[in-house]
C-alpha cells in the first residue's frame, strides 16, 4: 500500500466493527447455550495444554454442545495456525 | 376464549420496555381489544407513571397474589379507554413477593374475565422477575436498541424464551418471538455510526416487527403521563401504531428508517 493510500484510508465505520464483534460473540454464546457452566474454564485449561505444543489463541478453540436423542456430545475443534509447524513439546 | 399473553422483555435495562408496554397496550385497546397491562418490576413501579394513573393506585400485583385484594379491586381503569386496565407493581423490596403460582392465578383470572390481551412489562435482567414475566407468555416482544450490549442481551433473552417458558417446557409450540428495534437514529445509521435494521436482523436471525425512532416526543409523553402512541403527530407514536397493526396481523411497510434527505444548502455547506 502506498503512502497516499494510507493517508486516504478511512477508519472502518464503528457500526461495521460492532456488527462483526456481535456476529462472533452471539455465535459463540449460542453454541454453548444451556451447556454446563464449566465450559469457559474448560476452554481456558485446554488452551493452556494446547499451547504447550502449538501457539494458538482462545478464539481458535471452538466448543459446541450437541444434544440429540438423550445424549450430549461435546464437540471441540482447534484451528491451527497455518504454515507454522507444531512446536516441539515443551519440557 | 383465553387471553393472549404478551411479554415485553429485553435483558438489558433502560431500552424502552415500559414505554413499549404502555403504547402496545394502549394501541391494542384502541383496536377494540380488552387489555390488561401488568407491571412486573417489583420494587420499581413505573408503568403507572407512564400510563398516567399513578395517583389512582390503591392495590398492586403483590396485594392480589397475597389475597389482600381481588384482581377487580386492583385493576385501574384507564382514563381514556374503558377497555384498558393497569395492574401496578408493588413497591415492596421483597424480591420473592411474586410466585409462579400467584402469577398464574392472576393471569387465569384475567383470562376468565374476558380479557383479550395481557401485556406483561418485564423488569430488566434475567432474574426471577424477568423469568416470571415471560414464563406464561404466548408472544414475546423483545425490545432492542441498536447498540452492542443490548443486541447481545436480547439474544440471551431469545434463548431463554425458547427454553425457560411454560410453552417450551410443555412442548406445546414455541413462544412467538417479535423483535422491536427502538431508539433508532437513521441519520447515524447512514454515516456508519449505528447498527442498521438489517445488521440487527442478521445478527439475531429474526426480522423486526417494528422500528421505533429515537424521538423527543417519548420524553414529552412520559412527562405528561400519556403513552406516546397517543401522540399522532410524532414519528414514534406512528411507528408504535404500525407495530400494533402488525401484531394484529396487518402488513405495513417500515417507516422512519431512512435518513432525511439533505437539502441543497446542507449538501454544499455541510451540517
Ligand atoms: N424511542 C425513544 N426515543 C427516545 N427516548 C426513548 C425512546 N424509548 C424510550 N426512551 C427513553 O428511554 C428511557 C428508558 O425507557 P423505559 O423506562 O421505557 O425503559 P425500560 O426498558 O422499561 O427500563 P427498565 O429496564 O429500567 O425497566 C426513558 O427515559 C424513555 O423516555
Ligand atoms: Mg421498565
Amino acid at each position: 500500500m502506498g503512502i497516499l493510500d494510507f493517508l486516504k484510508r478511512k477508519p472502518e465505520p464503528s457500526a461495521v466493527v460492532a456488527k462483526e464483534r456481535l456476529r462472533i460473540i452471539v455465535a459463540q454464546e449460542r453454541s454453548t447455550r444451556g451447556a454446563p457452566d464449566y465450559l469457559p474454564l474448560l476452554r481456558n485449561e485446554l488452551l493452556e495444554v494446547i499451547r504447550k505444543y502449538v501457539n494458538v489463541d482462545l478464539e481458535a478453540i471452538n466448543i459446541n454442545v450437541e444434544r440429540d436423542s438423550g445424549h450430549e456430545v461435546l464437540e471441540l475443534s482447534v484451528a491451527l495456525p497455518d504454515g507454522k509447524p507444531a512446536a516441539t513439546p515443551a519440557g | 376464549m383465553t387471553a393472549e399473553i404478551i411479554v415485553v422483555t429485553s435483558g438489558k435495562g433502560g431500552v424502552g420496555k415500559t414505554t413499549t408496554s404502555a403504547s402496545l397496550a394502549t394501541g391494542l385497546a384502541m383496536a377494540g381489544k380488552k387489555v390488561a397491562v401488568i407491571d412486573f418490576d417489583v420494587g420499581l413501579r413505573n408503568l403507572d407513571l407512564i400510563m398516567g394513573c399513578e395517583r389512582r393506585v390503591v392495590y398492586d400485583f403483590v396485594n392480589v397474589i397475597h389475597g389482600e385484594a381481588t384482581v377487580k379491586q386492583a385493576l385501574i381503569k384507564d382514563k381514556r379507554h374503558e377497555n384498558l386496565h393497569v395492574l401496578a407493581a408493588s413497591q415492596t423490596r421483597d424480591k420473592d413477593a411474586l410466585t409462579q403460582e400467584g402469577v398464574e392465578k392472576v393471569l387465569d383470572e384475567l383470562s376468565k374475565d374476558g380479557f383479550d390481551y395481557i401485556v406483561c412489562d418485564s423488569p430488566a435482567g434475567i432474574e426471577k422477575g424477568a423469568h416470571l414475566a415471560m414464563y406464561f407468555a404466548d408472544h414475546a416482544v423483545v425490545v432492542v436498541n441498536p447498540e452492542v450490549s443490548s443486541v447481545r442481551d436480547s439474544d440471551r433473552i431469545l434463548g431463554l424464551l425458547a427454553s425457560k417458558t411454560r410453552r417450551a417446557e410443555r412442548g406445546d409450540g414455541a413462544v412467538a418471538q417479535h423483535l422491536l428495534l427502538t431508539r433508532y437514529n437513521p441519520a447515524r445509521v447512514a454515516i456508519g455510526e449505528m447498527l442498521s435494521v438489517k445488521d440487527v436482523e442478521e445478527i439475531l436471525g429474526l426480522s423486526v416487527i417494528g422500528v421505533i425512532p429515537e424521538s423527543e416526543n417519548v420524553l414529552a409523553a412520559s412527562n405528561a403521563g400519556v403513552p406516546v402512541i397517543l401522540d399522532e403527530n410524532s414519528n414514534a407514536g406512528q411507528a408504535y401504531r404500525d407495530t400494533v397493526a402488525r401484531l394484529l396481523g396487518e402488513e405495513r411497510p417500515l417507516r422512519f428508517v431512512d435518513a432525511p434527505k439533505k437539502g441543497f444548502f446542507q449538501r454544499v455547506f455541510g451540517g
